[in-house]
């Protein structure tokens, strides 16, 4: 693709100042999203995906800080904006999503109001046009009789329609952009299905660009285009969705694919690899996998395999190394 | 809605009738009245006349229900003291007691908000540590303290505020206000701020914990991700959070700053309520203590109802809970 990505986060390095010295959050990520593009981060609990979005979106928590690294969007760099900057970026070329959507709105505003506060913050429009938008962005996201919801709290709404609320906040000023952390953990099973492929159509009709962080194989699976993998705040592998879960290139994926019952079948995805993912203060010597992996070699526990791009998609191991050379 | 206010205004009316019958009872265990009134010369039959004519020979409940029917009319009898119609008593004191809770509460208020929000957002610089740390002072400092400290200093030293009385008054009808005159204002501001020194400490520190709570909610941080600047976010998202406590601690502490006020009216020779009591209570004048009682939790009733109304006004969750 030629394209300029939407996106684009190169050796992205997020570091914790702390009393006990300095915690590494993110360890050289890189990646990227098409105009139009889903990419899926996966990994277990804790392994930065969250962070990652965060970073991308400035809203790390001091002392929290992006330590190396650089994000582009759309072609212009980001992460060096001064605060003021970066809240025009924020809603404007970025939307969030939220896990819980009981949460994300402010239950002393009407959604209408927290529509028109978002959409009059980037959007040169008057009260009335600001309005008119905020009724149409609720019926786009699929929420009957728009006009009078429109002055409705948040607290009159299911979890499922708040859900999709959100959505509307995200879009309303058509982001190139949106980052979604676990948009549907928090829902009920019959509705995460909805949203999904509610944000597959949106992203499908306006060209936009989708982070979609979440636990869920199945989720991936269905919606994706490409998803990334992520381990102990370092990315081990990246590529389109049908490789990466048919013939997965690292022993950390394939630990994860494993436990997917099968494709499109919609479970909860529990990881069935031994031991547990290190603490941020304790990633081990060279590959952070190696005392998990059963494949391990002399080399992965002294030397960091980089991300190595094979076919479609890279990976950072250093099987597929010797097989490069092999 | 209107059942909900429905509901509390009958929660308030069965809290003032509870009210009422202890008032009430303090009259029955005062003794019998008709021995306080009466002379050597009457006769037993005299007295029996007396007792009859005043209807304390009728059932317990027949005079409770007089002594609440004439309370709801304002008709809580003759002062022991002076003869004088209770009720008049305090309609003459009360002005000056609700102008000092009053000019004392919005000071708290105007003061208090605004210093909780900064030293919330400002966490960490050396101002606000500092008015932080100046606020455990405020609340531990005694008023009566507080009150003759600021006399010594701004009376006697500086001699630039009067320390005692209330001023000239202008008569408007029923009420005397000393807000309209400059010896009436100036009169006001040492016992207001004294009386008010508690509360705005109170305040800014109920207002800074709440700050400090709201900003790390989501809400707050998804407001963020929209783009929403900070400072909206924190005096429009996050500070009207912050108001449901704001409100009841308020609305609650008038009744308490009445009590307080007894304190500083005594210190600052304040015509008011506070020292009427004193006085009642001295000269053990109990009509006059009865009538403040019931004065008194009438106005804490008052408020309580006015603050769970206004909750459902501010709060839409509690608006549409009662539809
Ligand atoms: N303020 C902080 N100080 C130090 N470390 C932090 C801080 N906030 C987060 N971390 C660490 O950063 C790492 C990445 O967290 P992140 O929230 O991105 O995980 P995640 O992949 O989103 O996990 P989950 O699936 O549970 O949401 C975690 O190990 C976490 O402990
Ligand atoms: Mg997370």
């Amino acid at each position: 693709m030629s394209d300029t990505p939407v996106l684009d986060v190169r050796a992205l390095s997020v570091e914790f100042p702390g009393r006990h010295g300095t915690l590494t959050a993110l360890d050289g990520i890189s990646l990227s999203i098409q105009p139009g593009e889903i990419l899926g981060v996966v990994g277990e609990s804790g392994a930065g995906k969250s962070m990652t979005g965060l970073a991308v979106q400035g809203l790390l928590e001091p002392p929290g800080h992006i330590a190396g690294g650089e994000v582009h969007l759309a072609g212009r760099r980001i992460d060096r904006l001064s605060d003021r900057d970066m809240e025009k970026v924020r809603g404007a070329e970025i939307g969030a999503i939220f896990q819980d959507p009981l949460t994300s709105l402010n239950p002393l505003f009407s959604v209408g109001q927290q529509l028109i506060e978002t959409i009059r913050q980037h959007l040169d429009l008057g009260r009335r046009e600001a309005r008119q938008r905020a009724v149409e962005l609720l019926a786009e996201v699929g929420i009957p009789a728009p006009d009078e919801r429109v002055d409705h709290y948040p607290h009159q709404f299911s979890g499922g329609m708040r859900q999709r609320v959100v959505i509307a906040l995200a879009l309303a000023a058509r982001p190139k952009l949106i980052i979604a952390d676990e948009p549907t953990t928090a829902l009920d099973v019959s509705i995460q299905a909805q949203i999904t492929a509610l944000l597959r159509r949106l992203c499908d009709d306006h060209g936009t660009a989708v982070m979609l962080v979440t636990h869920d194989m199945g989720v991936i699976a269905e919606t994706a285009d490409r998803v990334a993998v992520m381990y102990a705040g370092r990315l081990v592998e990246i590529g389109p969705v049908v490789e990466v879960i048919g013939n997965p290139q690292h022993p950390y994926t394939a630990g994860l694919m494993g436990s997917i019952p099968e494709l499109g079948a919609r479970k909860p995805m529990l990881t069935q690899i031994d031991g547990s993912m290190p603490r941020l203060d304790s990633i081990p010597r060279g590959c952070a996998f190696n005392p998990r992996c059963p494949h391990v070699m002399e080399k992965c526990r002294t030397d960091r395999p980089e991300l190595v791009v094979s076919g479609s998609g890279a990976s950072a191991c250093w099987l597929n190394d010797k097989e490069d050379v092999a | 809605m209107l059942v909900f206010i429905l509901k509390r205004l009958f929660n308030a009316a069965m809290v003032m009738l509870a009210v009422a019958f202890l008032a009430f009872l303090i009259f029955r265990a005062a003794g019998d009245p008709v021995e306080i009134m009466a002379n050597d010369q009457m006769s037993i039959e005299d007295k029996e006349a007396l007792r009859d004519s005043l209807g304390l020979n009728d059932s317990f409940v027949t005079q409770y229900l007089r002594f609440v029917g004439n309370a709801a009319r304002g008709d809580f009898g003759i002062s022991y003291r002076n003869g004088q119609k209770v009720l008049g008593l305090i309609a003459d004191r009360f002005p000056a007691t609700m102008e000092l809770v009053l000019v004392a509460t919005i000071l708290s208020l105007v003061i208090g908000i605004p210093l909780g929000v900064l030293t919330a957002i400002h966490r960490g610089r050396w101002h606000a540590e500092a008015l932080q740390f100046v606020s455990i002072i405020g609340v531990s400092l005694p008023s009566f303290v507080v009150g003759i400290l600021l006399i010594l200093v701004f009376s006697v030293i500086l001699g630039i505020a009067p320390a005692f009385g209330r001023g000239e008054v202008v008569d408007l009808g029923w009420w005397s206000t000393g807000l309209l005159t400059p010896s009436g204002r100036a009169a006001l501001v040492l016992p207001a701020i004294s009386l008010s020194l508690y509360q705005i400490t109170l305040i800014m520190r109920l207002v800074r914990a709440e700050m400090m709570e709201v900003m790390r909610s989501d809400f707050v941080k998804f407001a963020r991700a929209r783009g929403v600047p900070r400072w909206r976010i924190q005096f429009r998202h996050a500070l009207k959070n912050c108001l449901m406590p704001v409100i009841t601690m308020t609305a609650m502490n008038v009744g308490a700053l009445i009590a307080f006020a007894l304190i500083t009216e005594t210190v600052f020779q304040w015509p008011g309520m506070g020292m009427l009591f004193i006085q009642a209570v001295t000269f053990l004048d109990i009509p006059v203590m009865a009538a403040y009682l019931c004065i008194i939790s009438f106005i804490f009733v008052t408020l309580n109802t006015v603050v769970d109304i206004a909750y459902a006004v501010i709060d839409p969750r509690l608006r549409h809970a009662t539809r």
